[in-house]
């Protein structure tokens, strides 16, 4: 088996075994991020850093020493995350020749855990979108396409370059962060598994901020356990924020093969719709089948306040993403266009250095802020959102997990996005209720849509019960038996 | 100056409140471990947080939470075991967040009071809205260079008390009696320095005018005093300038004004149309204040005496008169200063010793209580030696004047120079019997009935001993001697 094909859990497996290195694990991907340069999942290679880190990692072994979680896995990082010394951008212009020089602590964590940084992956604007189309960078690319059809494909966003990096074998693992379902959508996408965890689980310090209280950092990968390894590497307490949870993180991987016989699993009648697609509704009964059949026993439950749920999205992280995107103006780091003045020179260096749909977002949320609006649009979309967190709170009362399909449809071509804004925030509906909810929530590839593209199930979970929706995740993975593999990777 | 101004028109009375800005003393800033140490090179002073660097994430300082907490307890407001932290909006390049984190509809202490006394010994009692807690903004230096201007971030994240007065005060003078008492409240705590010069304290002041009696008008607010004396001249400036608006008829535009120092007067900032629009929201990295009991409970328990108990434990249990009470509590410093020299002695002696020579003296010198080249137990010592009639009260001025001037004690400038009282009888007699002898016309008319001679007697015994005979035994001894 070619290094750049193995899991996580493989690769740790021979790296612990000696029957490969970190080093040639690194070398192999390197050669894989040369040669498929044009999914443009990277916006920084960083090759060097990655064969230091990866002698580093042998000499520990060598010691006897280095028994991380991660010990040796080359892993790719989303470029939202600050990593010391290394480009980080937002995919943003306006962050252009930005080098921080602190590292956030999830991927301080995951070093402290063994793994190789590779570089820094393509994403949406400061997270803002669902098709990778609006990072500064390009388009990341799908490495999936369509049957009879070349066009290429998006890999959803905003962790687009996250998962085409880990969908086309360029990468074990990658990181992403989930505002809306920026994980999730393009773990669906791309065949890649992608957990989105409890708010709160891990760390948001050192992660650009797109909307502070929706934002969570999660992996994504090529198996529910590289999933579950990953993310134990990545969660914990940190002081140094304060709506990080001070909650012990287990270990996810022990009890993933524990099975779903007994525990009930939701059906949420809100998620179907007469628009849905034939083939997102097939997937979906398939699914609870899938379940059933290793006994799990399944109910329809109701989420009453669903429908609210994007529309109050739309509204709240908007209106934190208006507040946090203030600091880019020119003044201390990143873009600044000279001007005559002030003023002018915080509107010219705005105007060069966000792209529409960060502007967009920026004068929704100015808006919904205003005086005479905050009551009708911000106050009124944070009632909805503890509306919809008690919905999830009343029926995990009875049930232990929720299945959703993931996405209402697969992978679109590059060039032929959804023609408005709001038809591209749609691609959110299944995914957004979860954030708003702050619970944990998992896309697990589950099979191929009649054009050959990938499609995923999503399963959510109540808070800090990442262990059952990895359980269950790992039921339809089984079931599933799907080969993550898109063809030419 | 009074509380009313009279115009062509008729009177008109001030209505002025006050948000007084104070620094919350504590090692490092609100929401970062930076320290707040003033006076540093520019930009030493700064974490990745108060810089507004990507993916920061402020962490609430308990210890300016704490000072909050004692400042509210110290101003009677009612301690809030939920508040919320917001951010405000604006774009400023000293601002490096693009917003400031604040507290605007939770603030932690609201419904506050503090009493003022006036001149006349009046008391009044002004109430306060609240008290919140919230970030300093950084610093634009703008004579650096001519073509940039550069940010000194120190200060940036610094803690701050935005304590809102009620719209209680109606006169400059009770304005500036407020901040006295406020800022003497805030050093008695430690939780602010009130140090007006170096910005610690700053003052933001609301005034409009009104036909005693009637609604509110129009204020202005005029933004950023940092001296109490520059506040009572732009209050009155601004009145005037109100006033004469009024009295022609016209309206006063609400409106955020500035104190030109120079020049004595105010002008306009922006216009309420300027006004921002600060878009508060609660801050998303930030969970809601929640206090215990407990805490609040132990602040409380620490709590040191306040400038109105100790004044009114000053009058009542020292018989102090109201005003040097309130001279002697306005300073803690000073306070207790004038109870360690108090202890065991004549507490009104020492309590004019201290307002009347000793303050005096440091006036002068421009030096506070804490830099007293007279410490306390020198000065007690002082006050023993008038108390057991070893000098009079004279001769103790000036031995205090070289007190203050040499640091040397009573004892010793007394020894050194002879200034010892003459307190033996005989020897009082013989100055007496040599007056006497000399000035035997003036015995004369006295004895036909010019008792007012009696003082001229005593003067001149004085200036005979050479000013240490007792004065009361001269006086007795005379009397005997001249009625005889």
């Amino acid at each position: 088996m070619t290094p750049t094909d193995l899991t996580i859990a493989q690769a740790r497996d021979l790296l612990a075994k000696g029957e490969i290195s970190s080093m040639e694990l690194v070398e192999a991907h390197i050669d894989a991020m040369e040669s498929n340069r044009e999914l443009n999942a990277y916006i920084t290679e960083t090759p060097e850093k990655a064969l230091a880190m990866a002698q580093d990692s042998d000499a520990r072994r060598a010691k006897g020493e280095g028994n991380g979680l991660l010990e040796g896995i080359p892993v790719a990082i989303k470029d939202l995350f600050c990593t010391a010394d290394t480009l980080t951008t937002a995919g943003s212009h306006i962050l252009d020749g930005f080098k921080p020089f602190y590292e956030s602590t999830v991927t301080t964590n995951m070093w402290r855990e063994g793994a190789v940084m590779l570089g820094k992956t393509n994403l949406d604007e400061f997270a803002m979108g669902s098709s990778n189309l609006t990072s500064y960078h390009g388009p990341a690319i799908n490495p999936w396409k369509a049957r009879g059809d070349n066009r290429s494909r998006v890999p959803g966003g905003s962790s687009g370059g996250s998962a085409s990096a880990v969908a086309g074998r360029l990468a074990l693992g990658a990181t992403g962060t989930d505002t809306g379902g920026s994980i999730r959508q393009p773990a669906a996408f791309t065949g890649t598994v992608g957990i989105k965890p409890t708010y709160g689980r891990c760390s948001r310090w050192g992660i650009v901020a797109f909307a502070s209280s929706l934002d969570q950092a999660g992996p994504m990968t090529r198996s529910v356990r590289d999933a579950a390894i990953m993310l134990r590497a990545m969660a914990g307490h940190d002081p140094k924020d304060s709506t990080s949870a001070d909650v012990a993180v287990p270990d996810f991987e022990a009890g993933l093969d524990k099975g779903v016989k007994g525990m009930t699993i939701g059906i949420p009648k809100e998620y179907r719709s007469d628009a849905m697609a034939p083939e997102i509704e097939a997937l979906w009964q398939q699914g609870i089948k899938w379940l059933e059949e290793q006994g799990a026993r399944t109910v329809e439950i109701s989420l009453p306040h669903t429908k609210y749920a994007l529309p109050a999205y739309y509204i709240v992280a908007p209106a934190e993403a208006s507040s946090n995107l203030s600091r880019y103006d020119g003044v201390k780091y990143g873009l600044r266009v000279e001007a005559d003045d002030l003023l002018s020179m915080y509107e010219k260096t705005r105007a060069a250095g966000f792209g529409d749909e960060v502007k967009r977002r920026i004068l929704i949320g100015t808006y919904v802020l205003s005086a005479g609006y905050y009551d009708a649009y911000y106050l009124k979309a944070q009632k909805v959102r503890t509306r919809i967190a008690e919905d999830f709170r009343h029926v995990f009362g009875h049930v232990d997990a929720i299945l959703t399909p993931a996405t209402p449809s697969a992978a679109f071509p590059v060039d032929e996005p959804p023609s408005d804004p709001v038809e591209m925030y749609l691609l959110d509906t299944f995914t957004v209720p979860v954030n708003l909810a702050g619970l944990p929530g998992m896309v697990v590839p589950a099979g191929l849509s009649g054009a050959g593209l990938p499609l995923g199930l999503q399963v959510i979970g109540k808070a800090f019960d990442e262990e059952t929706v990895l359980r269950v995740g790992r039921a339809i993975e089984q079931a599933a038996d799907f080969d993550g593999r898109p063809e030419g990777y | 100056m009074a509380n009313t101004i009279e115009g062509a028109t008729g009177t008109w009375e001030y209505v002025i409140g006050l948000e007084v800005h104070a620094q919350i003393i504590s090692n490092s800033k609100l929401f970062s471990g930076a320290s707040t140490e003033f006076g540093s090179e520019p930009n030493t002073q700064v974490s990745p947080v108060d810089a507004g660097m990507p993916g920061m994430l402020p962490v609430i300082n308990m210890t300016c939470i704490e000072q909050a907490v004692k400042t509210g307890l110290a101003i009677e407001g009612t301690i809030n075991r939920y508040s919320v932290f917001d951010r405000k909006n604006y774009f400023y390049p000293d601002l490096p967040q693009g917003y400031q984190i604040s507290q605007f509809k939770q603030p932690i202490v609201s419904e506050g009071r503090l009493v003022i006394e006036m001149e006349d010994g009046s008391e009044k009692v002004i109430g306060i809205e609240r008290l919140h807690v919230e970030q300093d903004a950084g610093k634009s230096l703008h004579d650096q260079d001519p073509g940039h201007s550069y940010v000194d971030l120190n200060r940036s994240g610094v803690g701050l008390m935005e304590i809102v007065s009620k719209p209680d005060l109606r006169s400059p003078e009770e304005a500036a009696a407020y901040v006295r008492k406020l800022r003497s409240i805030l050093r008695y705590v430690e939780t602010c320095d009130g140090n007006m010069q170096d910005g610690s304290m700053r003052v933001d002041a609301n005034v409009s005018m009104r036909r005693p009696g009637e609604e509110y008008g129009t204020r202005c607010e005029i933004k950023n005093l940092n001296s109490v004396r520059f506040m009572s001249r732009a209050l009155e400036y601004e009145a005037l300038r109100q006033v004469d608006i009024l009295e022609a008829g016209g309206k006063v535009a609400q409106e955020t004004r500035l104190f030109d120092v120079g020049r004595g007067e105010t002008r306009s900032m922006r216009s309420k149309e300027e006004a921002h629009d600060y878009r508060y929201f609660p801050d998303p990295d930030l969970l809601p204040l929640r206090l215990e009991q407990e805490l609040i409970n132990g602040i409380a328990a620490s709590m040191p005496e306040l400038p109105d108990a100790k004044r009114h434990r000053f009058m009542a249990d020292f018989g102090l008169s109201p005003y040097d009470a309130s001279v002697l509590v306005a300073e803690k410093e000073n306070a207790d200063f004038y109870e360690a020299v108090a202890e065991g002695r004549d507490k009104k002696l020492a309590a004019n010793w201290l307002i009347s020579e000793l303050f005096g003296l440091l006036n002068k010198a421009g030096k506070g209580i804490e830099d007293s080249p007279v410490s306390a137990p020198a000065l007690g010592e002082l006050l023993d030696l008038i108390s057991d009639d070893t000098i009079s009260g004279r001769t103790a001025k000036e031995i205090f004047a070289e007190m203050f001037e040499t640091g040397k004690a009573a004892g010793v400038i007394v020894e050194e120079k002879g200034l010892k009282q003459v307190t033996d009888t005989g020897a009082i007699e013989a100055v007496i019997d040599e007056v006497m002898a000399r000035e035997t016309q003036k015995v004369e008319e006295y004895r036909s009935g010019k008792d007012k001679l009696f003082g001229f007697f005593v003067g001149q015994v004085m200036k005979a001993s050479g000013g240490k005979a007792n004065p009361k035994m001269v006086n007795e001894v005379l009397k005997t001697k001249l009625d005889g």
